[in-house]
């Protein structure tokens, strides 16, 4: 039970959350899948910092983000798997 | 790991109990607040609670105005209040409802008589009231007279991931021990309302759930300007990698574990269904809902937070957990329980729970909470419209 880089809530999710105080760019995460116990591995294109989000496979325009198995916000500019998921690329569908 | 069965609070003359045992000078209106303070500087083992209204409010705002007031002094964290108000009426509605619960309670009014004349007058009460508690002794008290209440702040992804499921966790072992416990922030659980109302476990707490949470909407889109922006989310919440509404939401939610609620509260409104997990209507600024908590009869509160809030109340004693790595480092003063292992999977979800069980059983038998030690003492009135 190595200490993970990144916490995926549920196995639906298509983002995961950096528990570590930086990804570096490059870096192969480790990325622990909470749900099913599960460890995938997923490339950070960037720097991301601790309790940001990294994508986990591509997104386009008008897409969903997954979070808790559920809809977060949608996709405002597409995103590569790897890359940081933010306000610069997510809004919420609420308000 | 064993759970212990009681706790060491103070019994008081309705049969509730208190983690606490403060002689509180409560200012009906803003106006009576220099008079409230000057009382609570003279007679040491008293606490003035400031705050900024109660003058020409009507209507449901005044209700509730009332319903705080009236809830504060209710709380069994309180040992005996003194009241001052300008006018005589409202102040004697106060008293009146206060002295219900059979604790010593006195209230003055100032008009006719002026600041100093009252000061003197009330610090002459306020004295037979301190040395009075000051011989109050803790007992041994059944886990059933804890009233729990819980709301998160400064909240980051570590809140959902984390913090806030540790705070679930020990929902899930308190409740067979007959607690009461409450949870809030209406507009915080915008996204995941659907799912929230399922937890209702009456089709009427699930109906009532949504009337309420549909209404603080509708308020809100009405006043909204644009987007809510650097409100919800707040920038902090935003730094710490939150980045819309729903996601603070289905954190948010992650606080009351696998449990359902029984009754929808109003602001401030004590529960009458026994035992078991309410839901109140609540706004998700920290110290106005822990105010109306505590005015609900709530004696300790679980606050998890990410980025570092660093709220108190005066009478409910708040206990702080995060999850977040560098504020458990940064703001070590603010923390009194660091579940931060969870994320390097050092600790698992049901230690922490356990943690946080003891924390919160020493905070009940009298540790100070690291808010009490550094002095917060915030008590924010809510107020729901424009005075007349």
């Amino acid at each position: 039970m190595s200490q993970p880089d990144l916490i995926i809530h549920d196995e639906k999710d298509n983002v995961g959350v950096v528990v570590i105080e930086t990804t570096k760019k490059g870096q192969e995460c480790s990325a622990w899948i909470m749900e099913n116990d599960k460890t995938i591995k997923v490339s950070s294109t960037n720097e991301v910092p601790l309790g940001h989000k990294i994508a986990l496979k591509d997104l386009n325009e008008g897409d969903t983000i997954l979070k808790y198995g559920h809809d977060i916000g949608k996709v405002v500019k597409s995103i590569k798997k790897g890359d940081h998921v933010h306000v610069h690329n997510v809004k919420t569908k609420k308000w | 790991m064993e759970i212990p069965k009681s706790f060491l609070g103070f019994r008081r003359e309705n049969g509730r109990a208190g983690t606490r045992n403060h002689v509180i000078i409560l200012p009906v209106d803003d106006i009576s607040n220099a008079c409230a303070e000057a009382v609570a500087n003279n007679i040491k083992g008293t606490i003035a609670l400031p705050h900024s209204y109660g003058r020409l409010q009507f209507g449901a705002d005044l209700e509730l105005h009332f319903r705080t007031m009236i809830g504060t002094g209710k709380n069994p964290n309180v040992a005996a209040v003194i009241v001052i108000g300008i006018e005589p009426k409202w102040t004697k509605r106060i008293v009146d409802e206060i002295a219900k619960t059979g604790k010593p309670v006195e209230g003055f009014h100032i008009e006719r008589t002026g600041d100093i004349g009252t000061i003197m007058k009330a610090s002459k009460k306020a004295q037979e009231f301190s040395q009075w508690a000051s011989e109050k002794q803790r007992e041994e008290c059944p886990l059933s007279d804890l009233w729990i209440s819980v709301k998160c702040g400064e909240s980051d992804t570590t809140s959902g991931l984390a913090s806030n499921p540790t705070v679930g966790n020990l929902m899930e072992k308190l409740e067979p021990f007959g607690v009461h416990l409450c949870f809030g922030e209406t507009s915080e659980l915008t996204g995941a309302e659907t799912v929230c109302a399922a937890r209702g476990a009456t089709p009427e707490a699930k109906e009532k759930f949504m009337k309420t949470w549909t209404s603080y909407n509708d308020f809100i889109l009405k006043e909204a300007t644009d987007d809510l922006s650097e409100s919800q989310p707040t920038a902090g919440n935003i730094a710490g990698g939150l980045t819309t509404i729903e996601e603070k939401a289905f954190g948010n939610f992650q606080k009351i574990g696998n449990l359902k609620f029984i009754d929808v509260l109003e602001p401030a409104e004590e529960p009458k269904k026994g035992k078991g997990l309410y839901f109140m209507d609540t706004s998700s600024a920290a110290a106005e809902c822990v105010t109306l908590q505590a005015a609900g009869g709530f004696n300790i509160h679980l606050f998890p937070t990410g980025q570092g809030n660093i709220i108190g109340n005066p009478i409910e004693p708040v206990v702080k957990l995060t999850a977040n790595p560098l504020t458990a480092k940064l703001m070590k003063e603010h923390v009194d329980c660091d579940v931060s292992k969870i994320l390097s999977r050092e600790m698992n979800l049901s230690q922490a729970g356990d943690e946080l069980i003891k924390t919160m059983l020493r905070v009940a038998n009298g540790r100070l909470t690291c808010a009490e030690a550094l002095g917060h003492k915030e008590f924010v009135m809510t107020k729901l419209y424009r005075s007349a």
